[in-house]
């Protein structure tokens, strides 16, 4: 047998190479070599070594900003996960109902992002927003996003949920229309209750679309800049700061660009390790129960 | 220099063309013998692809601790990390 195979195909490859060296590999590698300097302005820099690296580790503002990110990407998945799945069981199976859902489903997914942030700045307001007056006026309790912070986050993470539970339930629901009726028909047979074919038929078959929705709903997540900044710009003080939130008054506010530099780094390498066990977590998922 | 923008140092030059040069090394090892997934004392089946990863980056975060809770010279820690990749790549 000939042991080199053809590996031509690879070449097919080249251009895809040639734009992620553009768009992220060569940007990247300009990052890492800001975050080692301290840089005035153009062409004016002084080499710090991994001064901005200690700055950055010991700031005790990026360690709030850090926790608070990971409990507002933890809070988005255990809502969203399970609703997007929810709703896509709920969906109907055939008919017009099936485009109709598939529109309205789709709706928040269509609209810029900045724009959701301003539509929910006027659904929450108290005096004229359809919720923030029905809460306040009509159920009788104060809600102002502006000046509590646990309201900032109810509003926060409702806006995030009402935007990309859509995508979670899309995706759900193509990987549910994937499976097989001959699945169903097995399990009518054996007489599985609902929960049961739920457990062992459409929960297995839909892991590599959940897998996905958890790696982009994690990533977007912890990503999040332009919804909270427009909501509520970082406040009530510092409560809904994120982390992209922060990094970007460090790079633009102050023009600290080694610090920024440093601090996108660490950022991106929390990130990269947390998708990597996030992907082999559910790549081995039900492995070996015969699914 | 038409590089100028991208702010380069010495020591960054040297970190990515060690960098790149232990892909194409690892690369020509792909080609040569070809790698076969198994399991060692980490949790997972790994290639040494997967394992060169998990190495470089735990490296990177042992390096950070390093500077977040001491004040010592960076280099006191190198040969550890340096020793952890080389662990995970034989036994990892």
């Amino acid at each position: 047998m000939n042991k080199w195979e053809n590996n031509r195909a690879w070449l097919l490859t080249v251009p895809v190479l040639v734009i992620v060296a553009f768009s992220s590999i060569i940007p990247l590698m300009t990052v890492v070599n800001y975050s080692v300097q301290d840089i005035f302005g153009p062409g004016q820099s002084l080499f710090v070594g991994t001064e901005m690296y200690k700055n950055v580790l010991r700031d005790a503002r990026l360690h709030e900003a850090l926790w608070r990110q990971f409990l507002f990407s933890g809070l988005v998945l255990l809502i969203e996960i399970p609703l997007g799945i929810a709703l896509a069981l709920a969906m109907p199976k055939k008919g017009w109902g099936v485009s109709f859902s598939l529109v309205v489903m789709a709706l928040p997914l269509l609209i810029p992002w900045n724009t959701i942030g301003s539509i929910w700045i006027i659904f929450v307001r108290p005096d004229i927003g359809l919720f923030g007056a029905f809460v306040n006026n009509v159920l009788g309790i104060g809600f102002d996003h502006t000046a509590r912070p646990l309201d900032a986050w109810i509003t926060t993470l409702l806006m995030e949920i009402w935007h990309w539970t859509p995508l979670v339930a899309l995706l759900a629901y193509a990987g549910l229309r994937a499976i097989p009726e001959v699945y169903y028909q097995a399990a009518k047979i054996d007489g599985a209750s609902p929960w049961a074919t739920f457990r062992y038929i459409q929960l297995p078959k839909m892991r590599g679309v959940l897998t996905i929705a958890v790696l982009l709903r994690f990533m977007d997540s912890f990503l999040i800049y332009a919804e909270p900044f427009v909501l509520t710009g970082g406040g009530p003080g510092n409560s809904t700061t994120f982390l992209s939130i922060y990094l970007v008054k460090l790079a633009l506010g102050q023009f600290d660009l080694g610090t920024a530099g440093a601090f996108s780094l660490i950022y991106f390498l929390i990130i990269e390790i947390l998708c990597f066990v996030f992907y082999q977590v559910l790549k081995n998922v039900g492995k070996g129960t015969g699914t | 220099m038409i590089l100028d923008w991208m702010y380069w140092t010495k020591p960054t030059a040297i970190f990515f063309t060690a960098l790149f040069l232990v892909l194409a090394a690892m690369t020509v090892w792909q080609t040569l013998a070809p790698s076969v997934p198994r399991r060692g004392f980490l949790p997972l089946v790994t290639t040494p692809g997967t394992r060169l990863f998990i190495g470089i980056i735990t490296a990177i975060f042992i390096h950070l601790a390093w500077l977040g809770l001491t004040d010592l010279s960076l280099w006191i820690v190198f040969p550890f990390a340096v020793g952890w990749i080389v662990l995970v790549m034989i036994w990892g």
